[in-house]
């Protein structure tokens, strides 16, 4: 995502990165990043939480006012509430969690290969 | 204290014996295009690298797959789907996209004024490519020329 956003950046478009992983966006280091501490899958916001999700998403559209010198990271104070996941996200041990290289269309459902075989 | 994620993934990598995962290291100081409007006065753009697809579109696959979907973006969250090489990230995202791909949440800040517009169409790539430079050279460039052809003022980039 860093490597797009610079790309945009360097052609004219103002972009705003929305993140959960503090180390790789101050590694990637995009023009304009929001971080907020929640599990990967979750940028937006928590599921069904509307409150959380628009204020996550409200703070991170400020960033194009707030943040002022290239690279910066501005931080979202939303809590997740429980630092439980930290511990699973933290493990070096384990098996690969990846799904295996496949050039396959990978669909969620087997009614969604269907419908874009009709197309 | 932040998980750390780049160190994390290398020694998990380096315990089940796989070649160390390169992550992207920027050199040098990030471009910057000043945003010359108001955000209320802004059409914004809108990419996820969730690998979020609708349904009717093809899924993506996991062997660097560098394609973009353009994904109407009053989509009902019933049609949206998901497919990502890193799949244990996408239990909640599947319940309710607005977790990653926030196309209802933009809805309501365009009503409540913080921003003008959303496109009509959001994209979405999968985030998951190893090739660095298949990001550059196929990713990115399809991305600007897609916000190019929408002539938005500024993108929201939302990652897995």
């Amino acid at each position: 995502m860093c490597l797009i956003a610079r790309h945009l950046e360097a052609n004219g478009i103002p972009t705003l990165c929305l993140g959960s992983a503090f180390d790789i966006l101050s590694a990637g280091l995009p023009p304009r990043a929001m971080f907020v501490d929640y599990p990967l899958g979750h940028s937006a916001g928590k599921p069904f939480d509307r409150v959380d999700q628009e204020y996550i998403v409200r703070s991170a559209l400020n960033g194009f006012n707030s943040l002022k010198k290239p690279g910066q990271i501005g931080v979202i104070d939303s809590d997740w509430g429980s630092v439980d996941w930290k511990n699973d996200a933290s493990a070096t041990a384990g098996e690969d969690t990846r799904q295996p290289r496949d050039t396959r269309p990978q669909y969620q459902f087997e009614e969604d290969r269907i419908a874009a075989e009709k197309i | 204290m932040h998980v750390n994620y780049m160190e994390v993934i290398r020694k998990r990598y380096e315990n089940l014996g796989y070649q160390a995962y390169r992550w992207f290291v920027a050199d040098d100081h990030p471009p910057w295009t000043p945003l010359r409007k108001k955000l209320s006065e802004c059409k914004l753009g809108l990419l996820s690298t969730s690998g979020a697809y609708a349904l009717g579109q093809i899924a993506y696959h996991y062997k660097d797959d560098s394609t973009v979907r353009e994904i109407p973006s009053n989509t009902q969250p019933d049609d949206l789907r998901f497919s990502h090489i890193t799949e244990n990230y996408l239990v909640n995202p599947r319940k309710d996209p607005n977790c990653i791909l926030p196309t209802e949440t933009l809805h309501t800040l365009v009503r409540k004024k913080v921003v003008q517009s959303l496109a009509d169409t959001v994209f979405s790539c999968m985030g998951g490519t190893y090739s660095q430079r298949r990001v550059k050279d196929e990713i990115a460039p399809e991305i600007l020329k897609n916000f190019k052809r929408q002539d938005i003022d500024c993108a929201l980039l939302v990652a897995m």
